[in-house]
């Protein structure tokens, strides 16, 4: 049987992603329906994300699925010793999708080896999050009504954001150019700057973040800038305030230019951006529930001709 | 005549393998990693033997001995580019390079200390990326063979 597991979307081709993102409109046009009636979506939360969980656990429910599963892994036996290959062979005999996040790397392909019900990689450590990356690549597609030949700046921790490592890698097909605006200390990896060589992708490196410098953007995707990541707490005290989006920095930018953010949000965009037409990182969250429901129907078979013409729709 | 010497060591086995063209501190690593200290047959272990293309070489003639595919892809790991000969009956039976393979089921062990492989009772499996790098097929993270570490 095929595993129609979703462990990553790094790979995916543009006709695979435009699919998927066809999927997600449909259910943003009726995201309450019954297509999953009968079936059981385990979420499978080894390390604690709530948003991440409420989110595909809306999804599934918005679908008309039962949802099962645990969140906190004190409470299940994985505490007490017991495999990930056992708790999947498990879970697997009561659900038909499991949607799980694991802290250690390759967790979900491991698992998706284990079992014939399909995974959903929810995130694995810092590996791979490919549902965030799909409402990414929804977020900007809406906005821009393309994902090619985009500006796309990059603000923040790039070293540790792993949602910028995603993101970058599902866009090379799209002619994208980069900008990456970091701290020295949080600057872009090099294999991901080797990457961007290896696939024509253009890019830029810079470390102002000023009203000029941010003019070009098409998308604004701004990170988090942590504490914890800095060796060099001094380094941190010096550039804390210097990779913080404030509304008079919005005054040069193209009109359609959407600023994205993965949330939660700490200071990195002021609150008064929010008022502001160019933000749009709420509605990103928001589209996770349609990038979500179109993953979990994917893993299930379920094409998008069916999404079309679904008489289950309840509005 | 060094040619002669090397083919006499070889042809006074029966039945087993040589390892040749084994650089020469890489010898006794290589002794280590067969365990060859227990081995009840006839062993013979030799170093600093001249070598046209190698300047000097180590080389071990193991008696009643023949390599899993396993053990050779480990042999590869530890010492890539040696050469195995395979004896029968007085006979070469089989002499080939050996070199890294492109795939290593759980012979080599992940350096990511957050791979799932270094946490579940699991086979690792890696990649060969080029002749010096190898990837893990669960975290993703290249390692160079240099540091690399056994299972
Ligand atoms: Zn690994």
């Amino acid at each position: 049987m095929e595993n129609r597991s979703i462990v990553s979307i790094a790979d995916y081709g543009k006709e695979k992603i435009q699919y998927l993102l066809d999927m997600a409109a449909e259910f943003e046009a009726h995201p309450n329906r019954q297509i999953l009636k009968g079936k059981v979506v385990a979420t499978l939360f080894f390390e604690p994300s709530t948003r991440t969980r409420l989110s595909f656990e809306t999804a599934a429910n918005r679908l008309g699925a039962r949802v099962i599963g645990f969140t906190d892994p004190k409470v299940t036996s994985s505490s007490k010793g017991e495999t990930l290959k056992d708790t999947i062979k498990m879970v697997s005999n009561y659900a038909d999708v499991i949607v799980m996040r694991h802290k250690l790397e390759g967790a979900a392909l491991y698992a998706s080896e284990v079992t014939n019900v399909p995974i959903i990689n929810a995130g694995d450590g810092s590996n791979l999050h490919p549902s965030q990356t799909m409402l990414d690549l929804y977020s900007i597609y809406k906005t821009q009504g393309t994902l090619e030949n985009l500006n796309i700046y990059m603000v923040g921790d790039l070293k540790y954001g792993r949602t910028v490592h995603s993101l970058l890698m599902s866009m090379r097909k799209y002619n994208p150019t980069f900008h990456f605006i970091a701290p020295k200390e949080l600057e872009m990896p090099e294999e991901y700057k080797l990457y961007c060589k290896q696939n024509n992708i253009n890019y830029i490196e810079q470390q102002d973040f000023t009203e000029d410098t941010i003019a070009d953007a098409d998308i604004l995707y701004m990170t988090r800038v942590q504490r914890e990541r800095f060796t060099d707490l001094m380094e941190y005290e010096r550039v804390k305030d210097a990779y913080i989006l404030k509304t008079n920095m919005l005054g040069k930018c193209k009109e359609n230019m959407k600023i994205l953010h993965p949330l939660p949000r700490v200071n990195e965009i002021e609150y008064d951006v929010d008022e502001s037409q160019h933000a749009y990182y709420f509605d990103q969250a928001q589209n996770g529930l349609y990038a979500r429901e179109a993953l979990i129907c994917d893993v299930l078979g379920i094409t998008l001709d069916q999404i079309k013409n679904d008489n289950t729709i309840i509005g | 005549m060094e040619q002669n010497k090397e083919n006499m060591m070889v042809a006074a086995l029966e039945n087993g393998s040589v390892i040749d063209h084994i650089p020469t501190n890489k010898l006794f690593t290589i002794v280590q990693l067969l365990d060859l200290e227990k081995f009840k047959e006839e062993v013979v272990i030799a170093n600093n033997l001249k070598s046209q293309v190698m300047g000097k070489k180590g080389l071990i003639k193991i008696s009643g001995k023949f390599f899993s595919e396993a053990e050779i892809s480990k042999l590869a790991v530890v010492c890539p580019n040696i050469r195995l000969t395979v004896i029968k009956d007085y006979e070469v039976k089989e002499k080939r390079e050996v070199t890294l393979p492109e795939k290593l089921t759980n012979i080599v062990k992940c350096a990511n200390p957050v791979c799932i492989t270094n946490n579940e009772p699991m086979k690792t499996v890696f990649y060969r990326k080029d002749m010096e790098t190898l990837k893990c097929r669960y975290c993703g993270k290249e390692q160079k063979l240099k540091d690399i570490k056994l299972k």
